[in-house]
């Protein structure tokens, strides 16, 4: 009996893996679709200087996936005028909004230069309109952006 | 409305007797204390100890006067008064997590539990060896139930779930009752047939629509059962008409999660949570649209005065702000998260008073025409 408390090597062993009953996430991150197009962004940039087209033309897409886009609607965020930013974010429906708010979070995460300024005020534009409630949604949102 | 303060504890869940003149609620611990009204005073008048843990929940049987309480030690004890005291009697929910939920059917001759083993136990009483045997409900659920509630034909069940969906299931059991008719939700109901499930695959379409967004906290069927609300915690609110034309539709809300939600009427709901004030929604069934109806809880308003410029300094030093009031002092009646919502009197369909109790030990009674005329005394 004693020689089998010697080894110690069953607390390695996972056993959580081995639980047929284990929860498995079945959702997809939703990573692998294609971000916007820059090209296609940077033309609305030009067309609209003052741009309603932004955030309301990424959320057409549904869940642009990975660093580009992210760096993307950043740099789109930022070409706002500050007295815009109101006037565009009451442009936008609900799920633009939360959409709006996830990619701000996203934004907060990686921040450069004077990004986090620029965020911040349009954190305060769309809290005014989507309130806690889209906050919420962001932290409980199950496919990231 | 009126307010009484219970506890400086949460109160864990409550249940009313059918005359409202007893309450029966959890202090937080592993007993249930009944309180009997009194005038204005409430006064303790039992205390149910058998528990080993947490009591997570307790249902009133009205008409058979029957207590059933669940609780964190896996154990289920129904409770019949005999001769002015309360005896109870275990009943085997085979679980092997804790019990989360409870609820008596309409008929009173089962009752459902949820709990952390992912399954439902729907618990009758078999008569020929005098003991409560349990069925259990296990596919798909694949987390804790977190709340049940009982269609009025006694046979359908819904379950809200923190896999992120709000199921309706047949619980069903032969021994019982009688077959059920049809109803918009489903024909064919064996026990465990699972009739609708909430946020399927068109849910992947809609990134707004409330699927796969948070824990399931409350569902609520309508007075007719033809309806079914639920909230959930991503700050949504939903509603589903049984059927072939199934609408769902969903409405996040700008408030923190909501977690508790019952019908008043067939068309309106109340809804309250972490914000601390209960919350109207009213659903058009002809458009399908829920929509946001007003916050019930319209504070006084607090007397301006005019504040001294020394004042203004020390608040702007305090608080980064000049105003005396920051707008985080809550001016609700309640000063905690509620977690529980229960109609008092007039029903689901026309409800005219209901109480919330809450972590902050207290119960609120919530007179319906009152607290609507206020809303719209507000907004005019």
């Amino acid at each position: 009996m004693s020689k089998n408390t010697v080894s110690d090597r069953f607390r390695k062993v996972d056993v959580d893996e081995y639980d047929e009953n284990k929860f498995v996430d079945e959702e997809d991150g939703g990573e692998n679709q294609g971000g916007p197009d820059e090209a296609e962004v940077d033309g609305l940039l030009r067309q609209y200087p003052s741009a309603t087209g932004g955030p309301e033309g990424l959320g057409a897409r549904e869940r642009p996936g990975g660093e580009r886009a992210e760096l993307l609607v950043v740099k789109v965020l930022s070409s706002f005028k500050s007295s815009d930013i109101e006037k565009a974010v009451g442009s936008l429906d609900k799920a633009g909004v939360d959409l709006l708010m996830k990619y701000i979070y996203r934004g907060f995460e990686k921040p450069s230069d004077n990004s986090s300024a620029v965020l911040l005020q349009w954190h305060e534009k769309a809290l005014a309109v989507g309130g806690v409630g889209s906050i919420v949604r962001v932290l409980t949102a199950r496919k990231t952006v | 409305m009126a307010y009484h303060s219970f506890l400086l504890e949460p109160i864990s869940c409550h249940a009313w007797n059918k005359d409202r003149s007893q309450i029966a609620l959890c202090p937080n611990n592993h007993e249930v204390h009944i309180y009997k009204k009194d005038g204005t005073k409430w006064t303790k008048i039992h205390e149910l100890k058998e528990h080993n843990g947490q009591v997570t929940g307790i249902d009133w049987a009205t008409d058979s006067n029957r207590i059933v309480t669940c609780g964190a030690d896996r154990n289920a004890y129904v409770w019949t008064l005999k001769e002015g005291t309360w005896k109870p009697t275990l009943v085997i929910l085979r679980i092997n997590r804790a019990a989360r939920c409870v609820k008596w059917s309409p008929k009173e001759n089962k009752f459902a539990v949820g709990s952390g083993s992912r399954l439902i136990s729907i618990c009758y009483f078999e008569q020929e060896n005098d003991w409560w045997v349990c069925k259990h409900i296990k596919k798909p659920i694949r987390s804790t139930i977190l709340s049940l509630d009982w269609h009025p034909n006694n046979v359908l069940l819904a379950a809200g779930s923190c896999d992120f969906k709000c199921r309706v299931f047949s619980a069903y059991i032969k021994e019982v009752e009688e077959k059920p008719g049809p109803t918009p939700w489903g024909s064919k109901m064996p026990f465990g047939e699972l009739l609708f499930e909430s946020g399927g695959s068109e849910a992947a379409a809609q990134t707004s629509a409330g699927g796969g967004g948070g824990w399931v906290h409350s569902v609520c069927f309508s007075h007719s059962g033809n309806r079914l609300a639920w909230t959930s915690h991503d700050s949504t609110v939903s509603v589903a008409e049984g059927g072939k034309t199934g609408m769902l539709t969903s409405l996040s809300s700008e408030t923190l999660p909501l977690l508790c939600v019952t019908f008043i009427t067939e068309n309106s709901l109340v809804a309250a949570g972490h914000d601390c004030y209960p919350v109207l929604f009213v659903y058009d069934g002809a458009k399908g649209g829920l929509t946001f109806g007003g916050k019930l809880d319209v504070p006084k308003q607090a007397a301006q005065k005019g504040i001294s410029a020394r004042e203004r300094f020390q608040n702007l030093d305090r608080r980064a702000s000049e105003s005396q009031s920051t707008d985080k002092d809550l001016n609700t009646l309640h000063k905690n998260s509620i977690s529980q919502i229960s109609v008092l009197e007039g029903g689901r369909n026309q409800c005219t008073k209901f109480c919330t109790t809450g972590m902050d030990g207290g119960m609120g009674v919530w007179d319906v025409k009152v607290t609507l005329s206020l809303i719209v005394r507000f907004w005019l």
